[in-house]
């Protein structure tokens, strides 16, 4: 009896191998992650094309080895749509963070979902400005302090935190529409698997999909990367719950299950 | 059981302690050292006792992490 040795989990080929300048415990690290297997999975790397937002992630195309560019702030749906009309046979991923998506972009968000681009957006959504130092963002939770907000954010003043999913569901377009949250490793894995949905239905020509990620921002939100994940657990998901809003194919699939 | 060892790469690890806190066995644990980038880095303290589970790896936000899955053939 002898020992044999192999790789049960391998850094992902479409990472490239260099340093991310993100925060230590940054969720923005897991989603690259998730998404680079992703790409490798469905094996779409050299025919994706990532549109880069204004945010933490605006250098996504020096980590992830794909074709980038980048959009003016909060304009990446609308590039991105520009681009998969130009290049039907490419694959076309929006990422964006929750000021992109929900604050400046929020015109571009909801008319390229009600046009029912055939694009991926991937949002994370970390309940604050993260790149320029943790000012209240449109997710900032009722109470939570951030720069802007000291004493906690006032509903009475700013409103309510936007949910996107439930925003967005409203429209008849859409494809795919689920939220999902990276607090511990199951979650993680869930994460992963709406990923990879999403950039199947956009190859197989279904039309828009929509991810939101729960992610972590430990150094603007000034706790620890561990208790940043429980945060997002006990405070984030009740406000933010998990679910798939919408699965057109899959609930086609279904029916016609059903009808044969 | 399966077995297996976690591969960290020092270089790569920042010290964000999101594998300490999610390895099943607690047997991550950070170094007394920092790495050229200064950060301090996770290391195994009892490779024996990994189940490989894979919950580290998910959780690593650097892709520091790799797991080798310890087999027994003939």
């Amino acid at each position: 009896m002898s020992t044999q040795n192999l790789h049960m989990y391998r850094r992902p080929e479409a990472l490239l191998n260099v340093r991310t300048h993100y925060c230590a415990g940054c969720g923005h690290g897991i989603i690259h992650k998730l998404f680079a297997e992703a790409l490798g999975e469905l094996n779409i790397r050299e025919e994706t094309i990532v549109v880069a937002p204004v945010g933490c992630s605006v250098l996504l195309y020096n980590y992830i080895n794909v074709d980038g560019l980048e959009a003016a702030h909060g304009r990446t749906p609308a590039v991105a749509t520009g681009v998969k009309r130009a290049q039907p046979n490419r694959i076309v991923v929006s990422y964006q963070g929750d000021g992109d998506l929900l604050a400046i972009g929020t015109g571009e968000t909801l008319h390229a979902a009600n046009r029912g681009e055939n694009i991926t957006v991937i949002f994370v959504n970390n309940a604050n400005y993260g790149m320029t130092g943790g000012q209240m963002a449109p997710t900032t939770l009722v109470d939570q302090r951030t720069l802007t907000s000291p004493k906690g954010r006032n509903p009475q003043e700013t409103g309510y935190p936007i949910r996107a999913c439930e925003l967005l569901s409203t429209l008849e377009a859409p494809a795919y529409i689920e939220r999902v949250s990276l607090h511990n490793p199951g979650a993680v894995k869930k994460t992963k698997k709406a990923i990879v949905k999403a950039l199947q239905y956009q190859k197989e020509g279904r039309g828009y999909s929509f991810v939101e990620i729960l992610s972590m921002c430990p150094t603007n939100w000034g706790i620890e990367p561990a208790a940043g994940a429980d945060w997002i657990k006990t405070s984030m998901v009740p406000w933010f719950p998990h679910k798939v809003f919408r699965d057109r194919p899959a609930e086609a699939a279904a029916a016609g299950g059903k009808a044969s | 059981m399966k077995q297996g060892i976690p591969e960290i790469d020092k270089e790569r690890c920042k010290g964000c302690g999101l594998c300490i806190a999610n390895c099943p066995k607690n047997i991550l644990e950070m170094a007394n050292d920092i790495n050229s980038f200064g950060a301090y880095y996770t290391i195994c303290s009892d490779e024996s006792q990994c189940i490989a589970c894979g919950a580290c790896s998910l959780m690593c936000p650097d892709a520091a992490i790799e797991i080798i899955l310890k087999r027994e053939v003939g």
